[in-house]
């Protein structure tokens, strides 16, 4: 899915704006968002990171980029709970128009009555009996738009890298994201020049692919 | 830490009141969770690793070999190291680390992330114009060296093992831990010379 959290390498944003020092939780309400997390996990309310992280790319746009990063986490935490059926935008917003809230208050919720079935890449994972690449071996990327969650930055899409390492076998996020079971898959570090990413400085960037992300270099089908 | 009534803190404590009535969360979770990330996790865990790598060759043979193993075995808790790499910088090589996707980031040895990593600005652009953005951020690297950015799109998260600070060669372990920066082990920073 393309969607406003895949910012690598997005256009028209300006100076990085870090401060010498910021408590870890700036206010009592983010510390509550982390630990609210939590529990809806022990609740079941989602079962895997990949969820949870698709949830909060699935928020308001604008949500997204005004309302920091607890502010992304409530959202996709109050989208899980009612997608889960274990609240209702009804009652949480009757119970904050309680505490003070506003009916007209932005919600970065974003629940789906019903979510894709298919992950970020169409062609789903195989059984991984063994790599299909090793280290110094150049692929490239894919260049589908994925229809749901995936891990390959757009930056990234259609580029050629070497593999720099293999690691072992990862849950899948594709899958795992939309509650599809899928084996899991071998994950590698590819190494990127600048020039190929078209970026105009010279640099060296890594990113750490899934092997359905990646075809042979040359052969690609 | 304030309790504003922010349209995000008011949402915030009406799923917070709800789950509690229904069973789900208690009441003294969230302390826990401040406890947690504010006494026990935090860079000074990264810190204790970057000062003995310096002063233990083989803690550093180790480090390099196997992150994830070390630290397990130190048991630091706070999460996210499930496969810890840690990159060495040299005086030819500087390393930086980003989460393009989202804010991934090793809990266990650096904490919980500071506001900047998690923005769109540094999201956006240390991928595309990392020494800009380093030199905007006080970091000016020679032209002669090489930049490498790792941007944690998967389960694997990075340390950056910073240079030692010229005229520390005296310092003990415990003085060098107090030198380390968070910032050092994210890689924008270099640790200033004594």
């Amino acid at each position: 899915m393309d969607g406003i959290h895949d910012l690598g390498g997005k256009p028209g944003y300006g100076e990085v704006k870090a401060k010498p020092s910021e408590p870890v939780f700036k206010h009592r309400w983010e510390a509550k968002v982390f630990a609210m997390v939590n529990a809806a996990a022990r609740a079941g309310a989602y079962q895997n990171t990949d969820q949870f992280r698709h949830a909060v790319e699935r928020i308001d746009p604008e949500a997204y980029l005004q309302q920091g990063y607890y502010g992304r986490w409530l959202g996709g935490l109050e989208t899980l709970l009612v997608e889960a059926g274990v609240l209702s935008t009804q009652e949480i917003t009757a119970k904050a128009v309680s505490l003070g809230g506003r009916e007209s208050d932005l919600i970065a919720a974003r629940p789906q009555p019903k979510m894709p079935s298919v992950g970020g890449i169409p062609a789903a994972a195989v059984e991984a009996s063994r790599p299909l690449f090793e280290s110094g071996d150049r692929v490239r990327t894919h260049s589908q738009v994925p229809i749901g969650h995936t891990r390959l930055p757009q930056y990234a899409r259609g580029k050629v890298g070497a593999i720099v390492e293999r690691h072992d076998v990862w849950s899948y996020p594709d899958a795992s994201a939309h509650g599809i079971q899928a084996p899991p898959q071998y994950l590698y570090t590819v190494a990127f020049e600048s020039a190929e990413l078209g970026f105009a400085e010279n640099f060296s960037l890594y990113l750490d692919l899934f092997e359905p992300y990646l075809a042979r270099a040359g052969s690609e089908r | 830490m304030t309790d504003h009534n922010s349209p995000q803190g008011i949402r915030a404590e009406a799923i917070e009141s709800l789950l509690i009535d229904k069973g789900l969360l208690s009441a003294e979770a969230v302390d826990a969770v401040i406890t947690t990330y504010t006494e026990r996790v935090g860079p000074m865990n990264g810190a204790k690793l970057v000062a003995k790598a310096w002063s233990d060759p083989a803690f550093k043979a180790d480090l390099l070999a196997d992150a994830t193993k070390v630290v397990n075995g130190l048991g630091f808790e706070g999460g996210q190291v499930d496969k810890l790499i840690v990159k060495e910088c040299g005086p030819m090589d500087h390393h930086v680390v980003v989460c393009t996707l989202c804010s991934c980031y090793p809990w266990a040895v650096l904490g919980l992330p500071p506001a900047w990593y998690k923005d769109p600005e540094y999201r956006s652009r240390i991928v595309k114009e990392p020494r800009k953005v380093l030199a905007e951020m006080g970091l000016e690297l020679s032209s002669e060296v090489r930049i490498h950015v790792w941007d944690s799109s998967a389960e694997v998260r990075y340390l950056v093992l910073p240079l030692r600070p010229e005229g520390s060669e005296a310092l003990s372990e415990g003085e060098l831990q107090q030198l380390v920066s968070r910032d050092s082990m994210i890689g924008v920073t270099k640790l200033p010379s004594l």
